[in-house]
């Protein structure tokens, strides 16, 4: 079996281990606690079969609650605590991914199949917000490139458009909305992107499926571009000969662009990429900062995929 | 509905708060800082406290500068007399102005110099607040019947910087959401009402204006 040479990070990166471990602690021993009991409800943790696939870095993931409470996920509202608060109401299966466009072969895929699959991998992966704070979280599921296959992309597909989820009536977010997003949520990859082995399809976290708050039933995870990327709840998956619209890009297309891969010298118009806030430490005085990682640390896997390419123009 | 200068005719008003009263409300007004501070201490802001400790704080000083700014238009358009804590507000917004920089230097760039210049530079969000800051600054500083006699009438248009300062914390403030939502639209538009409210006043040009502008 292949394995992969893998950047490993510095050790200062990692949650420190007695915080991890406090953590597991204090999970098992609040088993009847309403914290837990919330958690559950949201998660509707199913339990998956999974063994670790490869890319899985020597990291330590961030606390489950946090990757759980901590979100932009705008359907449910626009706080980081939205998702979880309020998507007790959704109830994504069953659910049926579509893949279509220019394909030999398009698809109705089951995904509650997806879950019982016995193919799902574990890929530890780093996770960074545009907003300039970064988690590290274990996914489950599957490489993209395994599903599109199973579609037989025609020679003149060049793009991947996603589609989200538009159910307004158990996403509050759909209803009282500001943003001026117009649903659903849409994103893109170029075709090679979106073939690369790292761009996975996530149907679990933490070795569970998928939590409401982290876009059950299943999500993108592209861990070189900013977090938006991962669009969450997908619904549709379509071949396309052209650049499909992406939700940020039309909201501010001067701050959030096509491509956004992470860059510490590409800086958001608001505020600076070069450094990132580690989610975990809980700590207002202790807070841990580290410098972003170009394209997150992922540089050797995927920049030969933007060579003679000008970043600060295609950001 | 005029104020009659106070002194020996006519009725004398209170400029600020009694000494009493002054112990109670600014300690009140600074009791969200200390429960912020607490609950960061505690480990209680969230995923993210520093951001949270950071905004929250901002948050505060543009309820106070919006409060300090109502209290005015209140005034002449019912009668309602809160003239007296106006220095309490527009201190307490300053007050919080100053923890949020603080916040922002020094637990959110962690006082790196390459970013925080670049930050004052380059992106105008962040000028934005600065300039806000710096236009609040002597402000507090004459906030006292000691830089009020100095002043004479100059102190009342140096007070007028109060506008150009929230006019930039309003755009600062919109800018410091990825998108519009509720409660930046609340506390923008009523931090716009307060400023365009005062615009025919400008326009007739009274210089004498009262209470707008007053050493209060």
């Amino acid at each position: 079996m292949s394995r992969y040479d893998y950047p490993r990070p510095a050790q200062d990166e990692i949650t420190p281990r007695p915080l991890f471990l406090s953590r597991r602690q204090i999970m098992a021993g609040i088993g009847a606690s309403a914290a837990s009991a919330l958690t559950r409800r949201v998660a509707e943790a199913d339990t998956l079969k999974t063994h670790p696939g490869p890319y899985s870095a020597a990291l330590t993931p961030t606390p489950r609650d946090d990757v759980q409470n901590y979100n932009n996920f705008y359907e449910f509202g626009m706080d980081k605590g939205d998702p979880a608060a309020r998507s007790g109401g959704y109830h994504p299966f069953p659910w049926t991914l579509e893949i279509s466009g220019l394909v030999q072969k398009p698809q109705q895929i089951d995904v509650a199949d997806l879950l019982r699959s016995a193919d799902l991998e574990e890929r530890l992966y780093r996770m960074r917000c545009v907003e300039a704070w970064s988690m590290v979280i274990p996914w489950n599921g599957l490489a993209l490139h395994k599903l599109l296959e199973r579609v037989e992309p025609l020679p003149q597909a060049r793009y991947v458009a996603f589609e989200s989820i538009v159910r307004p009536s158990e996403m509050p977010g759909q209803r009282d909305d500001f943003s001026g997003i117009t649903w659903p949520y849409r994103e893109g990859l170029r075709l090679d992107e979106a073939l690369h082995p790292l761009t996975f399809l996530a149907v679990g976290a933490y070795g569970e499926s998928l939590p409401n708050a982290n876009g059950a039933p299943l999500r993108l995870v592209v861990p070189w571009k900013y977090g938006f990327k991962g669009i969450k709840a997908i619904r549709r998956i379509r071949l396309v000969a052209e650049p499909p619209p992406t939700t940020w890009n039309q909201l501010a297309p001067q701050e959030y662009g096509f491509y956004a891969n992470v860059n510490p010298e590409v800086d958001h118009p608001r505020w600076s990429q070069a450094q990132e806030r580690v989610i975990g430490s809980h700590s207002l005085f202790g807070e841990k900062r580290q410098p972003t990682l170009m394209f997150n640390g992922y540089s050797e896997q995927v920049s030969s995929l933007y060579q003679g390419m000008d970043l600060r123009e295609d950001y | 509905m005029r104020i009659t200068e106070g002194s020996s005719k006519g009725k004398k008003l209170r400029y600020g708060v009694t000494k009493h009263w002054r112990f109670v409300l600014y300690p009140l007004g600074l009791l969200p800082a200390l429960w912020l501070l607490k609950q960061g201490i505690d480990g209680q802001l969230g995923a993210d406290p520093v951001n949270v400790f950071e905004r929250e704080l901002g948050l505060w000083a543009f309820r106070f500068l919006v409060l300090c700014l109502c209290v005015a238009p209140l005034y002449a358009k019912t009668g309602l007399n809160f003239l007296r804590y106006r220095r309490l507000l527009g201190l307490l917004a300053f007050f919080y102005a100053s923890f949020h920089l603080v916040a922002y230097m020094g637990l959110d760039a962690g006082f790196n110099l390459s970013i925080l210049l670049k930050d004052m530079t380059h992106r105008p969000f962040t000028i934005l607040g600065m300039t806000a800051f710096t236009a609040l600054l002597p402000l507090a500083l004459t906030s006292n019947r000691w830089a009020m006699r100095w002043l004479k009438r100059g102190w009342k248009r140096l007070h007028l910087l109060v506008f150009p300062a929230a006019l930039c914390a309003m755009v600062h403030f919109y800018l410091s959401f990825k998108t519009l939502n509720d409660m930046s639209a609340f506390y923008g538009a009523l931090m716009l009402c307060c400023i365009v409210v005062r615009v025919p006043k400008w326009m007739k040009g009274i210089r004498k204006t009262i209470p707008y502008g007053r050493a209060i």
